[in-house]
């Protein structure tokens, strides 16, 4: 069985756009959250409403510093909490009314680390991908195992599958992870800083990776991160947030711009565009008599 | 890519279940009064066709009324323990989480022995209150092992461990002010004892509810692999992450609770077991579970028939055995553990 062929089913249940135009997927509309420690008093944070689309294909990510409420977009997005106000849908459907079940197979999510008690053979780690399509024991079906292979196959460490997770590397660690989010066979795959423990090469193999993945498989990807150089470089859409409010909404051409991204990450930086229109971004260190 | 398959999970557990019955043959053979073990195999064969009246009536008394019984309570024991012990591990997300390191065996005792007092009339009244004390003890451990709204495996194990003793003075304080009650018999309830034979109207309540809650654990072993990973990582995965937990907590308390409400507090057995079939078989919990019930069984059939015969006439309670055994493997893990 080839690649292809696994993922076909997928493909197939998916409407072909009309044109090479991709349908509008993911719609976030004026949504809000906040949070309370407790019912009565005043929230600790708020998310004001923030608006967003995305195609399938699309790769947008969700930029800004520390405390910024990227984690608490990503927690809206991915349905686990529902919006205080507006509407977050995922193929016209609002994710926090979806069913835990249903959720899983349409919305993978890659965290940081997985830390497990017991570490699990990298195969069996990307089978639990496959949860959200068996039943009781769900021991692994002809198919659950081919959709594994593939999916390992897809981030290249179909050689990891019989090593233990903690094992790892870390960038190989963060494949297999998103390995198991491959099987889930998702519309939308979220990420939560994917990069944060991962040195520079692995951090552009894996936004590559993702690009390509993106493309071949109709996902949409949402990244959360605040690497302003990867964002510029990957991203077809950025979202700026800074102290929970949402600054702008755009390309990478359009969002970065040099005023905007010093005061919203505080650090004297250059912005400059490169050949194929995204912008570079150049930190910029202070000399010593502007520190002092 | 070699997952798990129902084959293997049969094989292995039919592996386990052999040694098991080579176990209750051995602990059949071994006491005070030495059998032969052809004679043994002889007249269990004879028992199993029905023809159980042909045997000497001392022998069988000996070896069918004393023994027998004494090794199947150790078997239902062993398996509750142990499966208790791995799913307490995945709900606490804690290697070294036991039902006797937890406090909850503790627990268990002193709600049995409180409902004795209040109501003993009732035969149900033990295994209630074991239910009832156990059930409020892990509650309480868990709040008290979370620290700044997370688990904190130190403080925990801390919780568990001092209420455990709190809970044993609070026994033993009980057991000195009321008079009449049979003391040295008490003492080997509260090490874990199995020569207390589980009285006649309760067996099946006792046997249905341990294989219930050992059930009831199993139905979720493949969700308590996804919960293993972490609770976010169940939840973006489809897990039914309150619903695993409930149905988890509730039955480990049943389970720890008849155990302990028919042989006292046996320690370290939920600890040990677990952690040996890991070491053999791997962390799936879908053979986890069953292996360590047979395991169980297996370890607490060998520590009593160990515990009979070691000073034999007399006899030790097979609490002692496990904790001699238990606690320096839990010294082991801690210090690995926090290397």
């Amino acid at each position: 069985m080839s690649a292809n062929d696994t993922f076909a089913p997928t493909l197939g249940r998916r409407e072909l756009s009309q044109d090479g135009e991709s349908s509008l997927r993911l719609n976030v509309a004026q949504a809000s959250y906040a949070y309370s420690p407790s019912a009565q008093s005043a929230p600790t944070f708020t998310l004001s409403a923030t608006s967003f689309q995305a195609r399938e294909r699309e790769i947008v990510a969700i930029l800004g510093p520390n405390a910024s409420g990227k984690s608490t977009l990503l927690r809206l997005i991915s349905g686990m909490i529902a919006p205080l106000s507006g509407r977050v849908e995922l193929d016209g459907v609002e994710t926090s009314r979806l069913d835990v079940r249903t959720r899983a197979q349409k919305i993978a999510v890659v965290h940081q680390e997985s830390p497990s008690v017991y570490p699990a053979r990298a195969g069996d780690f990307v089978l639990q991908g496959r949860y959200p399509y068996g039943r009781a024991l769900r021991f692994a079906k002809q198919e659950d195992i081919e959709v594994a292979r593939n999916a390992l196959a897809r981030v290249g460490a179909e050689h990891l599958a019989n090593r233990m997770m903690d094992e790892l590397s870390g960038g190989e660690k963060q494949r297999i992870i998103l390995a198991r989010a491959l099987a889930q066979q998702p519309r939308l795959v979220l990420l939560d800083e994917p990069t944060l423990h991962l040195d520079i090469g692995a951090q552009v193999e894996l936004l590559e990776r993702l690009r390509q993945l993106a493309h071949e498989n109709r996902y949409t990807v949402v990244v959360v991160t605040h690497e302003l150089g990867l964002a510029a470089e990957f991203a077809d859409q950025v979202v700026l947030l800074q102290h929970g409010r949402c600054l702008r909404v755009g390309s990478p051409a359009t969002v970065y711009q040099k005023e905007l991204l010093e005061q919203v990450f505080e650090a004297p930086l250059d912005v400059e565009l490169g050949p194929a229109g995204r912008p570079r971004v150049n930190l910029r260190a202070r000399r010593s008599e502007e520190i002092t | 890519m070699r997952p798990l398959t129902v084959r293997r999970l049969l094989w292995t557990c039919g592996g386990l279940a052999a040694l098991l019955l080579a176990c209750v043959v051995l602990a059949l053979k071994l006491g005070a009064v030495p059998i032969s073990v052809t004679d043994l195999v002889l007249d269990l064969g004879r028992i199993a066709i029905g023809r159980a009246s042909e045997l000497p009536t001392d022998y069988r008394l000996i070896v069918f009324d004393l023994r027998l019984p004494r090794i199947l309570l150790g078997i239902l024991v062993g398996a509750a323990l142990s499966v208790a012990g791995a799913g307490f591990q995945a709900l606490l997300r804690n290697p070294l989480a036991d039902p006797y390191v937890l406090g909850v065996s503790s627990g268990a005792a002193l709600g049995s022995i409180l409902a004795l007092i209040i109501a003993p009339e009732f035969a149900l009244v033990t295994p209630l209150g074991a239910f009832l004390g156990a059930i409020a003890t892990i509650a309480a451990v868990y709040f008290l092992g979370r620290r700044g709204g997370q688990l904190d495996s130190t403080t925990l194990l801390l919780g568990g461990i001092i209420s455990a003793s709190f809970f044993s003075a609070i026994i033993m304080f009980l057991m000195t002010t009321l008079s009449g009650r049979d003391l040295r018999g008490m003492v080997f309830w509260l090490m874990g004892d199995l020569s207390t034979p589980v009285p006649a109207g309760l067996q099946w309540i006792f046997t249905v509810g341990l294989l219930a809650g050992i059930g009831a654990i199993y139905s979720t072993s493949a969700d308590l692999n996804l919960l293993l990973t972490g609770e976010r990582e169940a939840i973006h995965l489809g897990v039914d992450v309150t619903r695993v937990k409930l149905v988890v907590y509730v039955s480990a308390s049943l389970l720890t609770a008849l155990a302990v409400s028919a042989s006292g507090a046996i320690g370290y057995v939920g600890l040990l077991v677990p952690h040996a079939v890991r070491l053999f078989f791997g962390s799936d919990y879908r053979l986890l579970i069953p292996a360590s019930a047979l395991c169980g069984a297996i370890a607490i059939v060998l520590a009593d028939t160990l515990a009979r015969t070691v000073v034999s006439p007399t006899e030790l309670p097979v609490g002692a055995m496990t904790a001699m055994a238990g606690a320096p493997v839990f010294i082991y893990l801690l210090r690995r553990g926090l290397k």
